[in-house]
């Protein structure tokens, strides 16, 4: 088994998983219908990736956890994803603006990833990339919408900005594991990367009317496990059946 | 003797779960039959990630085959190349139509932002007076718009490359 790919698919898998948690969390309470219908299939799109990689995690794994072992049944300490993602709904705005900032990394990432030597991985980028390009396209134009929009819109939408941006330098977090799989082509390097989601955050933000924060402090440690107290509350919600219920199925 | 243009041919017989007026051949999710000995194996592709349906067409594929005296079939999910709404059949956008849902346009470059939205003909009166109500629909394939002459709201089905 390749620890260091099993370790990176879960850091892939768990991003798509718990941002389309979020997203869901708003079923039936967005503030208008389209948007109310947007954000579940968005979540939709999300958890659709999260099977394909944590299903190809489990395979990579070799120890006969499949993706749903994987989504639910591991704790808090063993998930990977971005502290950026588990961040609470808020309003509306808050939630469109942590959407962008992510948007707009996993798209060059995917792009990158589609000439992967590994080829399920290519092909899972491939596949995201498709629906990523609207996302981007979506959370883009409404934070541009609200920032460069009403009094109060923009007052939420840089309220938004000032709260996400200390979990942002955590995007391009690197250590071993990516070093090793980059020497072997399977992921690329995440400068490149950086570069273009500096650009396209620059461009929207500039475009809203909003500004950039220029504090200092940037909190990391989901990709090793060290999450805010938001994600315990996010999988007492999402594994519950699986933890009352062991091997319960539908 | 069973020959892979007779499973195409049976496989027309599988509709998608969320438009049943489409077969699964008609949308270009069956990619690839073989037959390897008396097996027969069945590739198919998500038109998206999350498509719920992809798992009741697994199952209809082999309910279908089973029924059609085959004992052993094998239906394999592949994500590359990725889906596009190009592998619609002309058959297809036809039925779609008639159905009541608009076929795919030319797709707009999506790293426009705030991009005018295709012009998509009404599939009740056909006028191409039509506006978008929300880029995203009843599933996520779709798009909602509504015609402005007839005012009919209907399902659009969004482009996808």
């Amino acid at each position: 088994m390749n620890n260091n790919l099993f370790e990176y698919l879960l850091r892939l898998g768990d991003d798509s998983l718990i941002i389309g948690h979020r997203l869901s969390e708003w079923c039936g309470h967005g503030p208008i219908l389209e948007e109310d219908i947007a954000m579940t299939n968005l979540a939709l799109d999300f958890i659709g990736q999260a099977t394909s990689i944590l299903n190809y995690a489990g395979q990579v794994e070799g120890k006969d956890r499949d993706g749903d072992a994987l989504a639910f049944l591991r704790y808090e300490r063993e998930y990977r994803n971005l502290l950026l993602v588990e961040q609470p709904n808020e309003d509306f705005g808050v939630t469109m603006m942590r959407q962008f900032l992510f948007d707009a990394f996993r798209k060059p990432l995917f792009e990158a990833l589609t000439k992967s030597t590994d080829k399920q991985l290519a092909a899972i980028a491939e596949k995201s990339l498709k629906e990523t390009r609207y996302h981007l396209k979506h959370s883009s134009e409404w934070v541009i919408r609200l920032g460069d929009g009403t009094e109060e819109s923009h007052k939420r939408a840089q309220y938004a900005l000032d709260t996400l941006w200390r979990y942002t330098d955590e995007l391009f977090f690197e250590n071993e594991v990516d070093q090793a799989l980059q020497a072997e082509g399977i992921v690329p390097s995440l400068a490149p990367i950086k570069k273009e989601w500096v650009k396209t955050v620059q461009d929207v933000i500039e475009e809203a009317t909003l500004t950039i924060p220029q504090n200092g402090w940037k909190q990391d440690g989901g990709r090793i496990g060290r999450h805010s107290e938001n994600l315990g509350y996010i999988l007492a919600e999402l594994q519950y059946m699986q933890r009352a219920y062991p091997g319960n199925k539908w | 003797m069973i020959t892979e243009g007779q499973i195409w041919k049976w496989l027309e017989e599988v509709s998608d779960p969320e438009i049943p007026v489409l077969t699964i051949v008609d949308l270009g999710v069956v990619r690839k039959v073989e037959l390897i000995d008396t097996k027969v194996k069945v590739t198919i592709t998500p038109t998206y990630s999350g498509c719920p349906a992809m798992q009741v067409i697994e199952e209809d594929i082999i309910k279908l085959l089973k029924s059609k005296n085959i004992q052993e079939v094998e239906v394999q999910l592949v994500l590359s190349p990725a889906w596009t709404t190009d592998w619609i059949s002309e058959n297809g956008r036809q039925k779609l139509k008639e159905y009541g849902i608009a076929p795919p346009a030319d797709e707009v470059d999506k790293s426009v932002l705030f991009a005018e939205q295709p012009k998509i003909e009404c599939p009740l009166c056909h006028s191409f007076n039509t506006r978008m109500v929300s880029q995203f629909g009843s599933t996520a394939c779709k798009a909602q718009y509504q015609c402005n002459d007839c005012l009919e709201p209907f399902d659009y089905f969004k482009c996808l490359k």
